[in-house]
């Protein structure tokens, strides 16, 4: 790409991936959530391999770290799930840390855990889709 | 609203129709567009702010994913005459639409009028929400906590998706 999209997208992208973490941490206050934020944050990174190319921070032939990322979020999602289980009332899925204020930052209980972690989730899982076609177009014109 | 959200609609099918018939297909998939952030304007009017968020990222990646596809691959359309087998599923597709336009018709003189209706179920979700979670975004409550196994599912989906696409496309695993 040219220098103005190389130039415009170094001074976008950090701002795009703070909005995606801010609609994240904001989800149980503000509308969005974990996975408008998480969308948000894996287009800054779609936005920087756009411009610079794929072996920018060399991104090429490896989308193992996202994938890792991508499946321990979903296992932490799962224990979160399952630790209302262990808290008395038996409940899958229970909200059993304490409510706080409401409309607060730290409050809602489990809301801003289950929020942060499919946002990983999902921002990391959108970057393993994009990545793999990445580099599956490089491999196939080799 | 009504009117605005018709002519929003009207939109988006003349999108649609113009994206089945366009020659070239970079601009069919722009077309296809116009029916993504239409959708977007719609969920803005009818207040669902998050919604719209979630649409309005998803359809600018798709479109961009879209648009390196065709630009890698041909940007012309094979054109096909039809022979019996279209005509058939041309007619066949006319007929549906009949149909369905017709019981569409029907059903709708049974509901109530535009947004005065409020199933008992969001009833309780709406009195209920802001006590039993604690959280200011009602979304969010239906969501994580009334909902949760319909959240946990959707992001399983995902994650079964990124491992469909990784087996698929490894060449380099293949061998």
């Amino acid at each position: 790409m040219t220098t103005i999209v190389k130039k415009t997208t170094q001074l976008m992208a950090g701002l795009v991936f703070l909005y995606g973490i801010y609609i994240i941490i904001h989800g149980h206050l503000t509308p969005g959530g974990g996975f408008a934020g998480g969308v948000i944050a894996a287009g800054s990174f779609i936005l920087i391999i756009l411009a610079y190319g794929s072996d920018f921070i060399r991104l090429t032939r490896k989308e193992h770290g996202s994938t890792m990322y991508e499946n321990l979020a979903i296992l932490i999602v799962a224990f979160l799930a399952l630790s209302g289980l262990f808290t008395g009332a038996c409940v899958f899925f229970l909200n059993w840390l304490p409510r706080g204020t409401t409309g607060e930052l730290a409050s809602a209980g489990m809301l801003p855990l289950y929020n942060i972690f499919v946002g990983i989730e999902v921002a990391s899982s959108i970057v393993t889709i994009f990545l793999a076609l990445v580099i599956f177009k490089e491999e196939m014109s080799e | 609203m009504e009117t605005a959200l018709s002519i929003i609609i009207t939109l988006m099918i003349l999108g649609a129709i113009y994206a089945l018939h366009a020659r070239d297909l970079l601009s069919a998939v722009i077309a296809c567009g116009i029916v993504g952030y239409g959708l977007v304007i719609c969920f803005l009017l009818l207040k669902a702010p998050d919604l719209a968020i979630v649409q309005i990222v998803v359809e600018t990646i798709t479109l961009i994913i879209m648009v390196a596809v065709v630009l890698d691959s041909s940007r012309q359309e094979p054109f096909v005459k039809p022979d019996l087998q279209g005509y058939i599923a041309i007619v066949s597709g006319l007929l549906l639409i009949i149909l369905l336009f017709h019981f569409f018709r029907i059903s709708t003189s049974a509901l109530d009028d535009f947004g005065r209706t409020t199933l008992r179920m969001s009833e309780a979700y709406i009195k209920g929400a802001a006590d039993r979670t604690g959280s200011a975004n009602l979304v969010t409550g239906v969501v994580f906590d009334f909902r949760g196994y319909d959240t946990l599912g959707e992001a399983t989906v995902l994650v079964t998706a990124v491992i469909g696409v990784l087996t698929i496309l490894r060449i380099r695993g293949k061998k």
